[in-house]
């Protein structure tokens, strides 16, 4: 049996920042769906479904929120899913969602990620004390610290790779208009500078806390025939998961990510991720795990990522660029992180990128990860529809 | 349409407490009663699905310790719904329908000893205008009873506290004959009208019991669904629609989204022999029967329903495994299953399932 090819025709996204006090949750996701639905010329009752994604209830306080949300985000009278697999949720989610396409369940269906963390305070909301449990050690930084070091001793890789990624990132989103960090005066000195949260993570190597939504429309072949706009075409998508922690467990390149990206490459018939990708919109909340990820999904060899990231190929203008949004280092409402960087992946197929467009980009991988590394999501866009 | 079907179904014991088990100490014998079932272990499985509730469990991120227990190596490919297991078995349904995969594990738990539910799910309400009041559940629905006994319009439907009374009676008497049953038997319903009122009007017999719960089914596709069940549970049509949050716009006296999932889904095309409706409050059985058309000659709820265990975000997917599992011992041929999520009925899934002729 045939899927339906689904295509991406509209994204919206909200201008990320700090605090939005001028608008609800609902406020927040309903910015976000309208200018997808503008983007692709559709009303709401051209939407089919809705499947809406964020990380966990506790952030925002609310359990649950999708059912008061409903309103919202026009699904009274229609079918509505949500989401939840940790930071990853926001590439789960518009998987869910191309699912309900793919499998001609529905046509067109809308999905949006969202995290309005203002309204609470996520370290917090991470660190619950359950008996018996290990918390996540001060933040998510305090879990993350340690793999980056055993990347560090396992490469070789000198220290100041970590601070050439978030002074590249930061530099990408000046060119981004929603990106949450314009960081106009950013010089790597200054990110060198910085202090110290976990060693060696430094702040200006980590992710903001961001209010934010981001939403997609996605369709059939029919409804891209309709599109005002070039649609991006899914060419393959999946989902892996491993446990937390195991004495097996390899948390400097999790196997499940590389399986992830393995079976994405498969069902996009690339061989060579290195030279047939021309865009990468990669979840990396801290510098470190640009290097790290690169050599997860098969971009770099085992030991060789942050020589990637050294040699400026991953720089807009590079070889390979990685993050040209800014990405999660710039901006971070968690739910929507992953969603950002498929919305982004798709962006960039589409030519509508704006500023940060990179030349001639034709295929796009988009990436994330959550929990203790441990989900991981991602898809493979371009911008002709698959083969079959 | 791509031909699947519930092939195994499994749940706990619902308990009022279960303190000395964590959640997954609670799911694991029920995952592997249905792995057991097919012959499987999680590793042969192509896709695997859940659903819980952060909230209940009182941490963030509470579904990553379910997937220790499942035993994810090496790596599956594995998602997660914040709703009911029904939920989570409709995602993996669309998988299946996709070709991607050919098996599906479907589980959900929820644990409500240890805080308040009927406080806990306030949180679930709008958290500006409504969640600073904190009406709590069991209101809630006492309003929407006290809607239903007002309505004049009552021609299909007996709306009176004794008919609230008659379902309850049925469903804990048939309980009895429901071994993970939480609360079983009951006196007759004219007995049960003299008890005290809880909320009114609605009395503790009206309720569902508060209680800790797992559930797990197991999917499969065409042939490979022959294989592993002599009678596969076949899903003809599955849909699910979502209503206003808001109480004050809605007619709680109605649920068109219950109506309109079970046309989507089919149900109205031939009669069915066997209904299990995810129908926490008596008076919710009543609105549902009326939009699902269920005459007399329908087994409603024969487990029992969520009246005699109603375990948070599994009793949904256990009304989808008990209805599945009446047709894989031939009880049922056609069956529908129904779930419900969200302040009264809110949100509703319907399924038809049914069994190949014997």
């Amino acid at each position: 049996m045939t899927k339906e090819p689904v295509a991406v025709v509209g994204i919206g996204q909200t201008k990320h920042t700090a605090a939005r006090r001028d608008v609800s949750i609902a406020g927040l996701v309903r910015e976000a769906a309208v200018r997808a639905l503008d983007d692709a010329q559709l009303t709401w009752a051209d939407i089919d479904a809705v499947v809406i994604g964020k990380a966990p209830d506790f952030f925002e306080g609310v359990m649950m929120p999708e059912l008061y949300l409903a309103d919202a985000l026009g699904a009274v009278g229609k079918p509505m899913l949500r989401v939840h697999t940790a930071g990853s949720v926001g590439g789960s989610t518009a998987l869910v969602a191309s699912g309900l396409v793919a499998s001609r369940v529905h046509r067109t269906v809308l999905t949006l990620a969202f995290e309005k963390q203002s309204e609470s305070n996520a370290m917090w909301g991470l660190s619950l004390p359950i008996p018996f449990q290990q918390p996540l050690l001060a933040g998510a930084g305090g879990f993350f610290a340690p793999h980056v070091r055993a990347y560090m001793r396992r490469t070789g890789a000198p220290s100041g790779i970590g601070a050439l990624v978030a002074y590249k990132d930061r530099r990408n989103a000046l060119r981004n208009p929603y990106a949450h960090l314009h960081e106009h005066d950013l010089t790597l000195e200054k990110v060198r500078s910085s202090p110290m949260l976990w060693d060696p993570i430094r702040y200006s190597e980590t992710c903001p806390s961001s209010d934010g939504a981001c939403a997609m429309v996605l369709t059939d072949r029919a409804g891209a025939e309709r599109a005002p706009y070039p649609p991006a075409w899914m060419h393959g998508g999946a989902m892996r998961s491993e446990p937390t922690l195991f004495a097996g467990k390899d948390c400097v390149s999790p196997r499940a990510g590389r399986d992830c990206a393995a079976d994405v490459y498969r069902q996009a018939g690339i061989t060579d991720p290195r030279r047939e990708i021309d865009a990468v919109e990669m979840y990396v909340p801290f510098s470190w795990y640009e290097p790290m990820w690169l050599e997860n999904l098969g971009f770099a060899d085992e030991g060789e990522g942050w020589k990637l990231t050294e040699s400026g190929v991953t720089e807009i203008d590079g070889e390979l660029p990685v993050n040209p949004s800014g990405g999660v280092l710039s901006t971070n409402p968690i739910g929507a992180s992953g969603m950002l960087r498929f919305a982004e992946a798709a962006l960039q197929v589409r030519g509508r990128a704006g500023e940060h467009q990179v030349d001639g980009a034709r295929k796009a991988l988009g990436h994330a990860y959550g929990g203790g590394s441990q989900f991981f999501s991602m898809w493979v866009v371009a911008d002709t529809p698959p083969a079959n | 349409m791509r031909e699947v079907a519930i092939v195994a179904f499994g749940q706990s014991d619902h308990r009022r407490d279960s303190a000395e088990v964590s959640e997954v100490e609670m799911l694991m014998p029920v995952l592997h009663e249905v792995l057991d079932a097919v012959g499987l272990r999680a590793g042969e499985i192509d896709f695997t699905c859940s659903g819980s509730s952060d909230y209940l469990a009182g941490r963030a991120f509470s579904f990553t310790m379910a997937l220790d227990g499942v035993g994810a190596w090496p790596p599956i490919s594995e998602s997660h719904v914040e709703m009911d297991g029904a939920w989570a078995l409709y995602e993996a349904w669309t998988r299946l329908l996709t070709g991607e995969a050919e098996t599906a594990l479907v589980y959900s738990y929820g644990k409500s000893s240890p805080g308040d539910l009927r406080e806990v799910l306030t949180r679930q309400l709008d958290p500006y205008y409504v969640a600073p009041l904190w009406p709590d559940s069991v209101s809630l629905a006492a309003l929407q009873a006290q809607a239903l006994l007002d309505a004049e319009d009552a021609e299909d439907t007996v709306a009176d506290e004794r008919a609230l009374a008659a379902v309850a009676a049925r469903s804990r008497t048939a309980a009895e004959d429901n071994p993970h049953a939480q609360v079983t038997g009951s006196p007759p319903p004219e007995a049960l009208l003299g008890d005290p009122y809880l909320v009114r009007p609605l009395r503790r017999h009206d309720c569902p019991p508060v209680g800790d719960g797992a559930a797990a089914v197991v999917l499969a596709a065409g042939d490979t669904a022959r294989r592993l069940c002599h009678r596969p549970a076949w899903i003809r049509g599955m849909d699910h629609r979502t209503e206003a949050h808001s109480l004050g716009v809605r007619d709680l006296t109605r649920s068109p989204s219950t109506r309109l999932a079970a046309e989507r889904a089919g149900a109205f095309e031939a009669p069915a022999d066997l209904a299990e409706l995810h129908a926490p409050f008596t008076s919710q059985e009543l609105i549902l029967r009326r939009e699902l058309g269920l005459g007399e000659g329908v087994r409603v709820n024969p487990s029992g329903g969520a009246l005699a265990a109603n375990p948070m975000m599994a009793a949904g997917l256990i009304r989808l495994g008990e209805a599945a599992a009446a047709i894989h011992r031939g009880a049922a041929d056609r069956a529908l299953a129904h779930a419900t999520s969200g302040p009264c009925l809110q949100q509703n899934l319907v399924a038809v399932l049914e069994g190949d002729v014997l």
